[in-house]
């Protein structure tokens, strides 16, 4: 699956622009003059330690949070200084997955896949209903827990019932903040193979962070490793392991990565 | 839509994205080619326009659909299209093989689920639920009360470990930051009050009696309940709200699972804050409502700040103060476990948080003024100065 789609989206404008990116916390600097791009349909996983940075960076793409300095550009259009209007429009167009799930806790599930839909104001119930039931089907997530209470719910199946409401509008770009942590192994297979089929049928971007490394190796298309306060490298799997920096060898060639990228698991000793 | 209905209109080229249409080609047999972009962005304006075209169109039986000249699909255009061929797929349908995997799903019908339609029992099972809510609470009340109870006992004991920093931050936050507040209330009502019974007593010319008036309506009655009613709203909802959040965040949970009773750590050190600043904001909002009521006195009847003062002590026997002050207590107390009872209640949702924090600020005000018409009752024949 990490296949280079260098060839057809090399000629594309990127979907995300990172340019000279500061961010300080008092005088604590996380990030230091960080420079990214993501094309589009690609996947891209931002990996990194505890701390590094990643879901500061994913809510400033967001445009949760002002960067100290740099501009973050989505869709070609900046986060900042942009009229609101243009901001909310650019919103539309992506699906957020939040590390918590944060559902709404006062809305049953199916209420909490629909809010998206009913804000457009165009369809009307009987449509909505159908295209719900679609979405649980997506994510796994029999129909008999439609009329839920989020606080009733497993996390893995709060994820996944906020990956449905992420994709209910059909994202070109979706954020995944952690994806996988706290689904079984099955269901992170098929959390794999949803997103590749998406990608496939809808030409899906996705940024993710993720310390699973089998979902990393399954999906990435290339991966951005955040360390030292910038992007200690970014490109395919392949290219990274070649970097010689503790965090990249302890993550990718350790043990538990060796298990992942040989794509067998080896039995625990 | 002129075109819609008109015949051959060719398919757009594939280099520029159009907006979703519906073509008729005249039969036999009759067909219908949809182009454009049937996907979110393009169908978020037209739905309802398209949806009436799909469903003219899919009435006619038999006919042909095309849908290879549609340049962009997502699950949303497919589901509209499904939707107007009544969920089946027509016979004859022609269209783009990477569009097939959207009509793939679609004809597993799974079980339908159905909202949970409306109950005609739900009235009387809500009146229902109320009363024997009601009971609940008491229950629950006298349970925490109970607990407590138990872990001051054991609290006595070491009580080196009691939770000495939560009730000196409790008693700052109830007490010292609500200052401001209980005077600036105390004093309006002191003058309001001074007001209209001068109005009345001038016309008895019985202009003394306003020191009785004040002095024993204040001091004995509406100090502390208006005192107590303030505190509920500001600090009994803030407790609610607290122990409501730390429920959601599963604070409480963590609490339990590390051997801390939270009746210890959290309901404890609020119910002595609360029942050792509530009499002393009595005594201040008594204190800035007399002065008040003496100064407009003063306006209106032209009774002497000075000669207030004087009259005070004989019109007001002094057991009146101590009732206000035990007052204070019991209904610091009763506002205090009140509010920590609705807070540990809370489910772990929104609508609860608010749900709960409106509740207990009613229940602790209600039980403030059921509390105080026990005490008139007990009370009914200690303090009133007979003339
Ligand atoms: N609002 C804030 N104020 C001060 N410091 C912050 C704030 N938000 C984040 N930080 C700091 O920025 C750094 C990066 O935090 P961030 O949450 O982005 O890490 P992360 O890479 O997502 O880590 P993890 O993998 O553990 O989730 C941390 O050192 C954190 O303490
Ligand atoms: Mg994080």
């Amino acid at each position: 699956m990490t296949t280079s789609t260098t060839s057809e989206t090399a000629a594309r404008p990127p979907i995300i622009e990172v340019d000279g990116l500061w961010t300080q916390f008092g005088d604590h600097v996380v990030h230091r003059d960080l420079n990214l791009r993501v094309q589009p349909g690609e996947v891209m996983s931002l990996v990194g330690g505890s701390g590094s940075g990643k879901t500061t960076l994913l809510r400033q793409m967001l445009g949760l949070e002002k960067p100290t300095r740099g501009g973050i550009k989505v869709f070609g259009i900046p986060l900042q200084n942009t009229p609101r209007e243009m901001v909310r429009r650019i919103r539309r167009r992506w699906g957020v997955l939040f590390q918590e799930g944060a559902l709404y806790s006062a809305l049953t599930v199916f209420d909490n896949i629909a809010l998206p839909l009913r804000e457009l104001r165009v369809f009307d119930e009987d449509y909505i209903h159908d295209m719900v039931m679609l979405k649980l089907d997506m994510v796994d997530i029999e129909r008999r827990h439609a009329w839920k209470n989020p606080s009733d719910l497993s996390g893995g199946m709060v994820k996944r019932i906020a990956l449905a409401r992420a994709l209910v509008l059909e994202p070109e770009l979706i954020f995944l903040d952690e994806p996988t942590a706290g689904l079984d192994p099955d269901r992170s297979e098929s959390f794999v193979n949803l997103i590749r089929s998406l990608r496939e049928k809808l030409g899906l971007t996705v940024v993710m962070v993720s310390h699973d490394l089998d979902t990393i190796v399954a999906l990435s298309h290339r991966i951005a490793v955040l360390a030292e306060q910038r992007v200690l490298v970014y490109g395919p799997l392949a290219e990274v392991i070649k970097v010689d920096h503790p965090f990249v060898q302890n993550f990718f060639l350790g043990e538990r990565g060796q298990r992942a990228m040989s794509g067998v698991a080896a039995p625990p000793t | 839509m002129s075109q819609t209905h008109t015949a051959s209109t060719p398919a757009p080229t594939a280099a520029q994205v159009d907006d979703p249409a519906v073509h008729a080609l005249p039969g036999p047999p009759l067909a219908f080619t949809l182009t454009g972009a049937w996907d979110i962005r393009a169908l978020q304006h037209r739905a309802r326009l398209l949806r009436a075209e799909l469903k003219i169109a899919a009435s006619t039986s038999g006919c042909h659909w095309d849908l290879s000249s549609v340049q962009r699909l997502d699950h949303i255009g497919a589901l509209l299209i499904w939707h107007a061929w009544d969920r089946r797929r027509p016979a004859n349908v022609r269209m783009r093989p990477e569009h097939e995997p959207f009509f793939a799903n679609l004809d597993q019908p799974g079980e339908a689920v159905a909202a949970p339609a409306f109950d005609f029992t739900r009235p009387a099972r809500a009146l229902g639920r109320q009363v024997i809510g009601f009971f609940d609470h008491t229950v629950g009340i006298i349970t925490l009360l109970g607990q407590m109870a138990i872990d001051t006992l054991r609290m006595l004991r070491h009580p080196t470990l009691g939770p000495w920093r939560e009730v000196s931050a409790g008693i700052y936050r109830t007490g010292t930051q609500a200052l401001a507040i209980t005077a600036g209330v105390g004093f309006l009502i002191g003058v309001v009050l001074s007001y209209l019974s001068s109005e009345q007593l001038k016309a008895f010319g019985a202009n003394v009696f306003i020191i009785n008036i004040l002095g024993i309506g204040l001091i004995r009655e509406l100090g502390p309940v208006l005192c107590a009613v303030l505190v509920a709203g500001r600090s009994g909802s803030a407790i609610t709200a607290q122990l409501g959040v730390m429920r959601v965040t599963e604070e409480l949970d963590a609490l339990s699972v590390m051997g801390i009773p939270y009746t210890v750590r959290l309901v404890l050190p609020r119910v002595i804050a609360l029942s050792i600043t509530l009499p002393l904001l009595i005594l201040w909002t008594t204190t800035v409502a007399l002065i008040g009521g003496a100064l407009a006195a003063e306006h209106e009847l032209g009774i002497t700040v000075s000669q207030f003062l004087t009259g005070l002590p004989a019109a007001v026997p002094a057991v009146n103060l101590a009732i206000g002050v035990g007052k204070g207590v019991v209904f610091g107390a009763l506002i205090a476990v009140v509010a920590c009872h609705f807070g540990l209640r809370i489910q772990p949702n929104t609508e609860s948080l608010g749900a709960g924090t409106t509740s207990s600020v009613v229940a602790s005000i209600t039980s403030v003024i059921i509390a105080d018409a026990a005490f008139a009752i007990l009370f009914h024949d200690v303090g009133i100065a007979l003339m």
